[in-house]
């Protein structure tokens, strides 16, 4: 179950975590220089932006430029264990998700923090970052559209002169769309 | 229906579901490399892999239930055909396109239904993964939907096709809403549905469907029923011996 306390809240700089709020808001504000960043704690809530940290660098197995966390299947991380959810119910990248995790957790040395699975709620686009969309779209996959957006937009050229060619495409979270203006086609990411 | 113990009907519950995904994901399968277009191809595969991921769930829940050791894999590839509790409608053979789309047409606007009101399972495991899948399923629904419309609504060998696809399939849809002891006692204890609650919505939905493809709905026949107890084609052994194959043949076989 995901507990609201450990939610994680709305996506921060991974600067955020490495300093205190203060000198960072030092650092944003300009009246002082910029403090490098402090060797962290290894306990409570450094602990925990630490592995956050540690998870922004696990890719998707699929579409690489974007990281587990851009996906939104991390819903929480405590010090002692991490809770991942599905994207599709039979995805075949969830264990080999699950597997690139351990090792990175284990590679930075978080050998004792665990990986659970949640079902629930359920995983949808809409846990999809800002970022990870804005970098969905550099790798020319349409980001699935947001509410009340009706027009596919080509990740080439911009045109919303688009048309579905096949509504599954190369993975079971994309479908097949094609420009008709710059003629290319491209994989828009499903709406789920 | 007091005899029947608690954690039996979980069980019997979570095969029938999970033997439903498996052997229509399994069917799915048979068409990899074999589509008419490379994109048709891909979607059959992927409504596949959707439906082996619910089975993945509902078997490996239903081996914790039984509490006899079995995990899903057991459940999936160390059962005889006689044990399958899937309905008839899943292990029909593919036939040509048109028959898959009825078959899928038939079952994923059945399943998307069920799913929906098996959000509200007591079960919490039953109601999450209906809750994740529901939006998969719904996908195959509008999926088969429209191939339904452009093939009925096509040439008249492909309307003729999807209406021989019809005609095979019809007879199996009643089983989709019968209700036996095992089904009643899950669904007076919330764990599963009762389907007669949208058979009203299920009927309206084919026949709409249906009438935008200008075609009839197929004459009532004859009910075939039975595949919740055991009861099945020959069809589905001929599955399961080419599903089975591998992890019989070499039982601790790892990728």
């Amino acid at each position: 179950m995901v507990e609201a306390d450990k939610m994680r809240p709305s996506k921060t700089s991974p600067l955020m975590g490495e300093v205190g709020g203060g000198e960072r808001l030092h650092a944003l504000g300009g009246s002082q220089p910029f403090t490098p960043p402090q060797p962290l704690p290894i306990k409570g809530r450094g602990l925990e932006q630490q592995i956050w940290q540690v998870l922004e660098s696990v890719p998707d197995p699929e579409i690489p430029v974007v990281s587990v966390v851009d996906l939104g299947i991390v819903r929480t991380v405590s010090p002692e264990r991490v809770v991942i959810t599905p994207t599709y119910t039979g995805c075949p990248a969830t264990q080999v998700i699950e597997r690139d995790i351990r090792d990175a957790l284990d590679a930075a040395g978080y050998r004792h923090v665990t990986i659970e699975t949640t079902l629930a709620p359920p995983w949808t686009t809409d846990w999809i970052s800002a970022a990870g969309k804005a970098k969905l779209r550099a790798y020319s996959i349409a980001p699935p559209l947001a509410a009340g957006q009706r027009a596919v937009e080509c990740p080439q050229c911009g045109s919303i002169q688009t048309e579905e060619i096949s509504r599954f495409g190369s993975t079971p979270c994309k479908a097949q769309w094609r420009c008709r203006d710059c003629l290319e086609p491209f994989d828009l990411f499903k709406c789920h | 229906m007091a005899t029947i113990a608690r954690d039996e009907v979980l069980f019997e519950t979570l095969l029938r579901l999970g033997d439903d995904s498996l052997i229509l994901g399994q069917r799915l399968g048979e068409w990899c490399g074999h589509a008419p277009s490379v994109e048709v191809d891909l979607s059959l595969a992927n409504m596949g892999l959707d439906l082996i991921g619910q089975a993945t769930h509902f078997l490996g829940r239903a081996g914790e239930a039984e509490g006899r050791g079995r995990d899903g894999d057991a459940l999936a590839f160390h059962r005889d055909v006689l044990d399958f509790r899937n309905c008839w409608l899943v292990e029909q053979p593919n036939g040509d396109f048109a028959q898959t789309m009825a078959r899928q047409f038939l079952f994923s606007t059945w399943q998307e239904m069920l799913f929906g009101h098996l959000e509200g399972s007591s079960d919490d495991f039953i109601a999450s993964v209906a809750a994740k899948a529901v939006k998969e399923v719904r996908y195959h629904a509008e999926l088969s939907a429209e191939w339904v419309i452009r093939l009925g609504d096509g040439t008249e060998e492909s309307r003729r096709r999807m209406t021989d696809g019809l005609d095979w399939h019809w007879r199996f849809v009643p089983e989709l809403f019968e209700m036996d002891e095992v089904a009643m006692a899950a669904a007076e204890r919330g764990i599963g549905a009762d389907p007669r609650a949208f058979r009203e919505d299920y009927d309206r939905h084919i026949r709409s469907v249906l009438a935008e493809a200008t075609l009839e709905a197929p004459k009532d026949q004859r009910p075939i029923l039975g595949g919740r107890r055991g009861h099945h084609s020959e069809h589905l052994g001929h599955l399961i011996a080419v599903m089975q194959h591998l992890p019989r043949t070499y039982p601790d076989a790892t990728w």
